[in-house]
Formats: C-alpha cells, sequence, structure tokens
C-alpha cells in the first residue's frame, strides 16, 4: 500500500533511526558511511559515522563481507589435521602465529609434549610472523596518515622474512607448516644462518624506521592525544595485544600465561607511557608494536643459540582421536589475544571449534576510542587497530 | 582461588543458580549455571574482592544436539591470574540466556555472534542484531541441524 504524499515539512519532522544507534537522530546530525570500498578500513569493513559537523557522536560498524565460515567447515573436517591450512586463513599476514595456537590447543586437549627443536623453531617462526604483521602494521598505518615512504622501507624488510618462510616450507604467505605434534619437515641446514643475519640486518633498520616515521613532527600531531583508550576499559573491552599493552596495562600471554618455552627466554614486554600525548593514544599503540619487534629480535637471537638437534615429528597417529574433552587455549599473536575453544566428542572429526579472534574483539573497542574524534581522527583510530578484516569475519 | 574455592563462593551465594561443576579430571574446570541468573553471578564474580574476574576471554555458542544449546563462558582475572569456566544450558525451542554486556562489554559482540549462529537470544542485551550473517538470513548456520538454503537472493548458495 502507498503512503500518502506527505509534505516536506512533515517528512522531515519524521524521527530517522539507525540500527545500532540508541536513540533517533537529532536534527543537525547526520550519518556518513565509510567503506566497504575505502582504503584505509584495510579490507571490507563498513562504518557509519553519525557525525555533528566534523565531530563523531557515534559508529557502528558492521562486519561480515569476509565471512567464509571457518567454524562450520571445521565441523565438518574429516580430521583435526585438517583444520591447520584453515586456521592459517584466519589471519593471513601473520599465518605462523595462528598455526601454533592451534596446534598448542590440540596438544593441550591431546595431552602431548613435543620435542624441544620443535617448540623453538615454532617460536622463531611465530616471532618472524610478528615482525612481518608489525611491519605491515606500521607501514600501512604510516600511510594512511599520509606518509607513503615507511610503507616501501616495511615491505622491503617483510620481503626478507617471507624469503625465509619460502626457504622453509614452500610458502610465503600461507604455510600449513606447524602440525600436531610437530612440523610438517625440518628447516633447512642454513636456517640458523639466516635467521642469524636477518637480525643483525634489522637492528638498524628499526632506528632508521624510528627517524621516518616515529617521530615525525606531522606523524605524532596525527596520533598522540587522538583516540585515548584508558587501561580499565580496554579490560572491560577485553582488547588484547598491542592496544591493550599502548594503554599502559602489562599483559603479554607469553609472560603471563606463558606457552611452549617462552618462559625460557628473557625478553621485555613494552608499554604505552603517554611519551607524546596521553597513555593509551594513537602513538603509545603505533610505538609498541616497534618496541615489540625490537624484541621478537632478541627473542630469536636467543631461540637460535639454543636450537637444540633432534626429531621435528614425535609419534602420534596419523589418524588423532581425542578422547570426548574441551579445552580453552589463547596464545599471544601479533594482534592480541587468539583463543581457540575445541570441544572433541571421542570421534576423529572435531564436534565444535571455536575461535575468539583478537581482532574481532579490538574492533569492538572502536567505537569507545572514536566517540568526540574528528572524521580524520576515525582513520587514524582505526589503522591503529591494525585490524585484519579475515580474522574479524573468518 | 582455586576453582573449588570458587564454586564453593559461588554456591553459597546463589544456591539456586548453581547447578553442578565438573572441577577435577577435566582440563578446564567448569560450573553449571542457570541461564536466567547469569548476569548477578557475573557481576558478583567481577567486583568480588576474592574474584575479580575483569575479563572475559570468550563467550561460545555451542549445540549439543538433540534440542539443547548451550553457553560457555571464559573467565579470566587479570589481577589473581585465575581462571575460570561457567556453562549455562538452554533448550533450542525456548533459547532464552540473560546478557552480560552490562558487566563486560566484550560480550556485546560475542552475543551477537552467538545469537547469530545459534539463535540463543539475549534478554537485556541492547543492541541484538545478526553480526557475520545478513540480516535477512534465515535460520542459525552452526546449529548441527541445519540445512543450508538452495538459494539466497537468487543466488545459488552450496557450491
Amino acid at each position: 500500500m502507498h503512503e500518502t504524499v506527505k509534505t516536506v515539512e512533515e517528512v522531515s519532522r519524521r524521527p530517522v533511526t539507525v540500527p545500532g544507534f540508541g536513540r533517533p537522530l537529532m536534527n543537525h546530525e547526520m550519518v556518513v558511511n565509510m567503506g566497504p570500498q575505502h582504503p584505509s578500513t584495510h579490507g571490507v569493513l563498513r562504518l557509519e559515522l553519525i557525525v555533528d559537523g566534523e565531530i563523531v557522536v557515534d559508529v557502528i560498524p558492521h562486519i561480515g563481507y569476509l565471512h567464509r565460515c571457518f567454524e562450520k567447515h571445521c565441523e565438518h573436517m574429516a580430521n583435526y589435521q585438517q583444520v591447520i591450512p584453515y586456521a592459517d586463513r584466519i589471519d593471513y599476514v601473520a599465518a605462523m602465529s595462528n598455526e601454533f595456537g592451534y596446534v598448542v590447543a590440540m596438544e593441550k586437549l591431546l595431552k602431548i609434549k613435543v620435542p624441544e627443536r620443535v617448540e623453538y623453531i615454532r617460536v622463531i617462526m611465530a616471532e618472524l610472523s610478528r615482525i612481518v604483521s608489525h611491519l605491515i602494521a606500521i607501514g600501512t598505518y604510516g600511510m594512511d596518515i599520509g606518509a607513503f615512504t615507511p610503507f616501501l622501507y616495511c615491505m622491503r624488510d617483510r620481503e626478507h622474512v617471507l624469503d625465509v618462510f619460502e626457504e622453509t616450507c614452500g610458502a610465503r604467505l600461507l604455510y600449513n607448516y606447524m602440525w600436531v605434534g610437530g612440523l610438517s619437515h625440518d628447516v633447512t641446514p642454513n636456517f640458523s644462518e639466516k635467521v642469524k643475519k636477518f637480525c643483525k640486518y634489522f637492528r638498524p633498520n628499526i632506528k632508521e624506521l624510528n627517524d621516518l616515521l616515529s617521530y615525525n613532527k606531522i606523524f605524532i600531531k596525527r596520533t598522540a592525544n587522538v583516540g585515548v583508550l584508558p587501561g580499565d576499559v580496554a579490560i572491560n573491552y577485553g582488547v588484547s595485544g598491542p592496544i591493550l599493552r599502548g594503554s599502559g596495562v602489562k599483559w603479554d600471554l607469553r609472560k603471563n600465561d606463558s606457552y611452549s618455552v617462552y618462559d625460557k627466554l628473557d625478553f621485555e614486554i613494552p608499554v604505552g607511557k603517554g611519551l607524546k600525548g596521553t597513555v593509551g593514544d594513537c602513538w603509545d599503540r603505533y610505538m609498541v608494536r616497534v618496541h615489540e619487534m625490537e624484541q621478537s629480535v632478541n627473542i630469536m637471537e636467543q631461540a637460535i643459540d639454543r636450537l637444540p638437534a633432534g626429531e621435528v615429528q614425535s609419534a602420534i597417529p596419523k589418524r588423532i582421536r581425542p578422547e570426548a574433552a574441551e579445552v580453552y587455549v589463547r596464545t599471544e599473536t601479533p594482534k592480541g589475544d587468539l583463543g581457540f575453544y575445541i570441544v572433541s566428542d571421542g570421534t576423529a572429526s572435531p564436534f565444535r571449534i571455536k575461535v575468539r579472534p583478537p581482532c574481532f574483539v579490538n574492533l569492538s573497542a572502536l567505537p569507545a576510542m572514536c566517540r568526540g574524534a574528528m572524521i580524520a581522527d576515525v582513520v587514524a583510530i582505526l589503522g591503529s587497530i591494525d585490524i585484519v578484516l579475515g580474522e574479524v569475519d573468518r | 582461588m582455586i576453582p573449588q574455592e570458587i564454586h564453593s563462593a559461588l554456591q553459597q551465594k546463589f544456591p539456586d543458580a548453581v547447578l553442578d561443576a565438573k572441577l577435577d579430571g577435566v582440563i578446564d574446570p567448569f560450573i553449571k549455571i542457570v541461564p536466567h541468573r547469569i548476569k548477578d553471578i557475573a557481576l558478583f564474580l567481577r567486583d568480588d574482592e576474592r574474584m575479580l574476574f575483569d575479563s572475559l576471554m570468550c563467550l561460545s555458542g555451542i549445540d549439543y544436539t538433540g534440542g539443547k544449546l548451550g553457553v560457555v563462558y571464559h573467565l579470566n582475572s587479570t589481577k589473581w591470574n585465575h581462571k575460570i569456566v561457567l556453562k549455562a544450558e538452554v533448550t533450542a525451542d525456548n533459547a532464552h540466556c540473560q546478557s552480560v554486556e552490562a558487566v563486560w562489554k566484550t560480550a556485546n559482540w560475542h552475543e551477537r555472534e552467538a545469537f547469530d549462529m545459534y539463535g540463543v537470544v539475549f534478554d537485556g542485551h541492547p543492541d541484538l542484531r545478526r553480526i557475520l550473517m545478513p540480516d535477512d538470513w534465515d535460520g542459525y548456520p552452526l546449529r548441527k541441524d541445519y540445512q543450508v538454503p538452495e538459494y539466497y537472493h537468487g543466488m545459488k548458495v552450496p557450491y
């Protein structure tokens, strides 16, 4: 049925509601759409900005454009090893870290211990992966804010890490390298040499990056005092990783809830100190990533020195059949706490696998960071969260 | 606190809401609770000086088959560094559970996801919409008896 024609005045008096926004819009408020195809959203993310002039009143994120039914697929897998290539694709810029989380969870479920050599190789891979992820985060963050050059420097360094991965397992992005109970195969004989060489090469480049971007006056102006997230709010939102540490909370699962061999390695947890503005602003979150890369280099150097010889596949049956049990394991990926909740019903295929992706939770705190900021700051805040939509949507 | 102490403290405070528990012989000890009392329990667990469960690590929906759904809460205390798992069971035809969004903001999106995938309605949630699937999607994809539709807006779904 058609509505009767109303006058412009009548129509304009009608309250406008936006799903997800608590109240009807006021007369001076406006909805601006950002995404799903917008370069600063780092993928297919749509944000509805409720704005009052230049000021952001609220942000309503719409996600799910990249939903690939990870959890549904897992339930249809014939066995537990087959999940690993899918786990790679959760966060595709740091695939090693995802595999790591999954295999740690599976090994806890199966109550098996893997050889020490495997643990050390896994740690080295995870830290290389952390450097790759942070380089992309830093490079694209600079680009979001208008600095194009750092991106090229970051990509140049990333290339060296990808070469190490390629030599080890043949793939540059999605590896399927860590298997439940071990690794798919051993590293090449000159692996230690290559990693050492990379550590030596990369350390001065962090300083170069600092000179180029971190302490750049314009960059600081754009990021300091922007998108402040206080520590207690951050914990309540459940955010993790560099965002939580940027808010001054010293929380890193590698230390606080240690797994693998991280408790034998010596490294520090960088936290935001509000050097250029307030604790928990965009600059702090950015700087935590830079410091973390330094720490990753430290960890790798120690791990390479201690790398024992031995087998890389512990004796577990080809077809894994865990007893009916469930486990929740979280590991520290570059983006934050990655949790796997695995429920087994005693058969060879998983009953339920739930992923708690760090980006999903971190992104849910975006409205809290954006309220009261300017529209241009939304880009800066979103970039500082460093989301990968593959992980948000799974 | 060890899980046994948490369990007895909860039983003392909420004798009618705590059902049973499995604290030994499992990897993660869990306590079963009544779904419509979860908010009070959550508030107690967050604010009590001995508990201080300030972070909700994960909230998952699960389909136990046979018309039973579950909501699983994994809690962690950043101060005391202890953990506990809470489980609430609902039936598929009357899947109502209390929302804990007001206690932990993390629950907002996690509850929306559980609603999206399992159809568990969280009473008291401020904005319970689908989150990963399109708004007009039919059914709850992660339920075990879910049938994939043939078409969605004229597009073939199974590939």
